[in-house]
């Protein structure tokens, strides 16, 4: 039940930011490229919705 | 096509929505208690049932899980039947939820207030209640996918994805902070210790307020403002980024509670540059709910829904811009552990949580009801009334913030701290008097709201099931544009919800996972020693009565924390925490360093009355300690629970516990009788003494460390 720590320790732990940095940033380009590509009409129904 | 015919079921709104009311002034009317407490120990009435460090907690539980709670579940019920065309998947399942989670919230609050408590805030509920909460949350997901897969509208409009980010969230929060090995029917040991275990709770602290206190909330905002304002959302294209970013960024941020602390440097790093960045995910989508209202600035002037809605948002733009200063290291200096935190919080609380809850009523019950608002005008003076309560409550406590913490680091011309702790207090008590006549304010416009909802419901009949149409989903024609590859997303729910899943599971697990894993992240101090028997029902009592709610147990270093409190804390002396004590606020001195400071007697007369020790203490008394025999059956399976989590007590020891109970038990009751103290062995006070003695003490013993790291 106990955590034990299986690694003595970590090389570059620095990375680990990093990955996150990059995914993240990776994630915002393609949703904010999809977004300004959309079909404006599209978009404008979809917000549309809840006045329905 | 025929368009089928169906019925939206509002009786379920309608009773979550009465649940978010009651609840709302309970716990409104908890936190105006305690805030009175803080100015006023007496208050406290000297039994433990009342006492701050009991109430806290039922406050801050009854605000998020049954007032926001409840607000979240008849929003989202409302919602959910609307843009997706159906009435919810199952009534039965609907039912169970929402008395599952009336029952939840009867269980917790009557624990707390018998002491019951994990003492890991926002998640102080003990393990059977934990239990329920996982059960009925499951309830809700598969009533919530239901609803969805069954759907008549093709799209799965934004306000949904915020719903469904949320529940996946909150599960896995909720099943990840909870691990906890009981020891008795209503007791547990959190399964992680010292750092791990503050890393874990702060990041489920953190993402509380972000998947429980946020996402849902954003999710009402993309619904209810453009209802209310009568216009679609400003920019749908901003509202997919929102989403996205948010959940993607949130989920990082919480190391930003614990710098300066023991947690390993990188740690901190990434929940600062995180948190910087959930500005503009944030802002966005503040921008994005006022700009829907721009075009009906004239009917801001009359509508009490929408000036709700307006203050809401402004307030969460203030406190999303204010959470991520907080977490820059140099402001957070100053910020931490002072009642700058507690003004931030309830600018959201307040203005963001409550005046959208209260929009949204007013804008809901006149319609189930089909009947108009009782009185318009008193909505409006209740917005009027609850702003100023707002304004009294969180300007005082920015101020206490301020003035204490500049005192706390106030050095004389001759290098010695110039204010005793108890002064940082005493100037600030002012200050916390406004703050309760704040908070009383807001909760008057509360009880405004009652009133007018009541007499609305009162004066219209009430529509259980309300009709509608649409044409089946199948019958549809698919839409004629070009399929775009997130459109494909956005029509499976299924797809939607694995991928919100992985944007918030990579971010935790790449946050969590090297503190488990590497031995360099916590190191080990050869000198720290597991707790004795004695020193352990005493730190159990501690836990039971939340005085984590007013002292701290880390020490940050700092010149200032240091001559005041003695060197500062290192990850390696809370390796047998099981839970972490660190806390995150100091109405009273942080304690890590308490062991040996005073003799036992001053220890067991400040319990019975703090003020006679330290004149001007704000802690009320725990006279019942010095009543209560400790529970030493219960030592026993303290031991083995202890044991299973890792930390080395010899084998057997269960079985001699007691004995060695006793036998400290007996020194210090010989000491204090020299102090002309009479006391039997048996008394929790005995307990806590041991366990206040022992705070901080292992590396004043032995200063050989191993591995150390600074």
């Amino acid at each position: 039940m106990k955590f034990t720590n299986y690694l003595k320790q970590i090389q570059n732990v620095s990375i680990y930011p990093l990955i996150s940095l990059i995914l993240f940033t990776t994630i915002f380009t393609i949703v904010a490229i999809y977004v300004f590509s959309a079909d404006k009409k599209k978009m404008d129904d979809q917000a549309g919705i809840p006045l329905q | 096509m025929q368009p089928e015919k169906f019925y939206y079921d509002n009786k379920i709104v309608k009773q979550f929505g009465i649940a978010t009311i009651v609840w709302g002034i309970v716990g409104m009317l908890v936190g105006v208690v305690i805030a009175f407490q803080l100015a006023y120990p007496a208050l406290s009435f000297g039994i433990p049932y009342t006492t701050f460090g009991r109430l806290r907690p039922l406050h801050t539980n009854a605000v998020i899980f049954a007032f926001v709670g409840n607000a979240v579940f008849a929003g989202s019920y409302y919602i959910f039947q609307r843009v997706l065309k159906t009435r919810m998947f199952s009534d039965t399942l609907s039912k169970i939820h929402l008395w599952g989670w009336q029952l939840i919230i009867v269980v917790g609050a009557i624990s707390l207030l018998l002491g019951y408590t994990t003492g890991k805030e926002y998640a102080e509920l003990e393990w059977p209640v934990d239990i329920m909460i996982t059960i009925v949350w499951v309830i809700f997901g598969i009533n919530m996918f239901g609803t969805i897969l069954k759907r008549r509208e093709r799209h799965l409009y934004v306000a949904i994805w915020f719903f469904i980010g949320t529940w996946v969230a909150v599960a896995m929060l909720h099943i990840v902070n909870s691990f906890e090995l009981p020891f008795s029917i209503f007791k547990s040991y959190s399964l992680y210790a010292g750092v791990q275990d503050a890393l874990v709770q702060w990041w489920y602290g953190h993402n509380a307020v972000a998947f429980f206190l946020t996402t849902p909330f954003l999710g009402l905002m993309y619904y209810f403002v453009p209802k209310a304002a009568e216009r679609p959302v400003y920019s749908y294209r901003w509202s997919i980024i929102h989403f996205w970013a948010l959940i993607f960024i949130y989920i990082w941020a919480g190391p930003h509670h614990l710098l300066y602390t023991a947690l390993p440097e990188w740690a901190q790093a990434l929940g600062t540059v995180f948190s910087v960045m959930l500005i503009l995910p944030s802002w966005g989508g503040m921008l994005n709910g006022l700009f829907t209202i721009r075009g009906a600035w004239d009917k801001v002037k009359e509508d009490p829904v929408l000036k709700m809605f307006v203050v809401a948002l402004t307030a969460y733009g203030m406190a999303t811009f204010e959470g991520p200063m907080l977490s820059l290291k140099s402001v957070n200096a100053v910020s931490h552990y002072t009642d700058w935190t507690i003004a931030h919080v309830h600018v959201g609380a307040l203005g963001f949580n409550g005046f959208m809850i209260f929009g949204m009523l007013y804008w809901l019950v006149p319609r189930m009801w089909n009947t108009t608002l009782f009185s318009r005008k008193m909505a409006n003076q209740h917005f009027i009334i609850g702003t100023i309560g707002i304004l009294v409550y969180a300007v005082p406590l920015y101020w206490a913030g301020f003035t204490q913490s500049l005192m706390w680091k106030k050095f004389t011309d001759s290098g010695q701290l110039q204010y005793q702790f108890i002064e940082t207090i005493t100037s600030i008590v002012p200050m916390y008097i406004l703050r309760a006549i704040g908070g009383t304010v807001y909760l008057v416009g509360a009880l405004m709201a009652v009133y007018n909802l009541a007499k609305t419901m009162k004066k219209g009949s009430f529509v259980a099931n309300e009709a509608a149409e649409a044409i089946p989903f199948k019958l549809q024609a698919m839409p004629a544009v070009k399929m775009h590859w997130h459109s494909v997303i956005e029509r499976k729910p299924v797809r939607m919800l694995i991928l919100s899943l992985v944007a918030v599971a990579i971010g935790g697990a790449i946050e969590l996972v090297p503190t488990f894993m590497i031995e360099s992240n916590v190191p080990s101090i050869a000198a720290v020693k597991p707790y004795t028997p004695l020193e352990l029902q005493g730190r159990d009592i501690y836990v039971r009565e939340g005085c984590y709610t007013c002292h701290s147990q880390m020490i940050r270093p700092f010149r200032d924390e240091e001559a005041r409190y003695g060197e500062y804390s290192k990850a390696g002396e809370f390796v047998y925490d099981h839970p972490f004590q660190w806390g995150s606020k100091r109405t009273g001195p942080d304690l890590h360093r308490e062991g040996g400071k005073y003799p036992d007697s001053w220890h067991f007369r400040h319990m019975r009355d703090p003020q006679e020790m330290s004149p001007g203490s704000l802690m009320p008394t725990y006279n019942w300690l010095i009543e209560n025999d400790i529970n030493i059956k219960s030592t026993p399976a303290k031991i083995r629970a202890m044991q299973t989590l890792g930390v080395p007590y010899p084998k057997g020891f269960d079985k001699i516990a007691n004995d060695d109970l006793h036998r400290q038990a007996d020194s210090i009751v010989a000491g204090l009788q020299k102090d002309k103290i009479k006391v039997s062995r048996d008394k929790e006070i005995i307990a806590i003494i041991a366990y206040l003695q022992r705070l901080g003490t292992d590396i004043k013993k032995n200063q050989t460390t191993s591995n150390e790291v600074h």
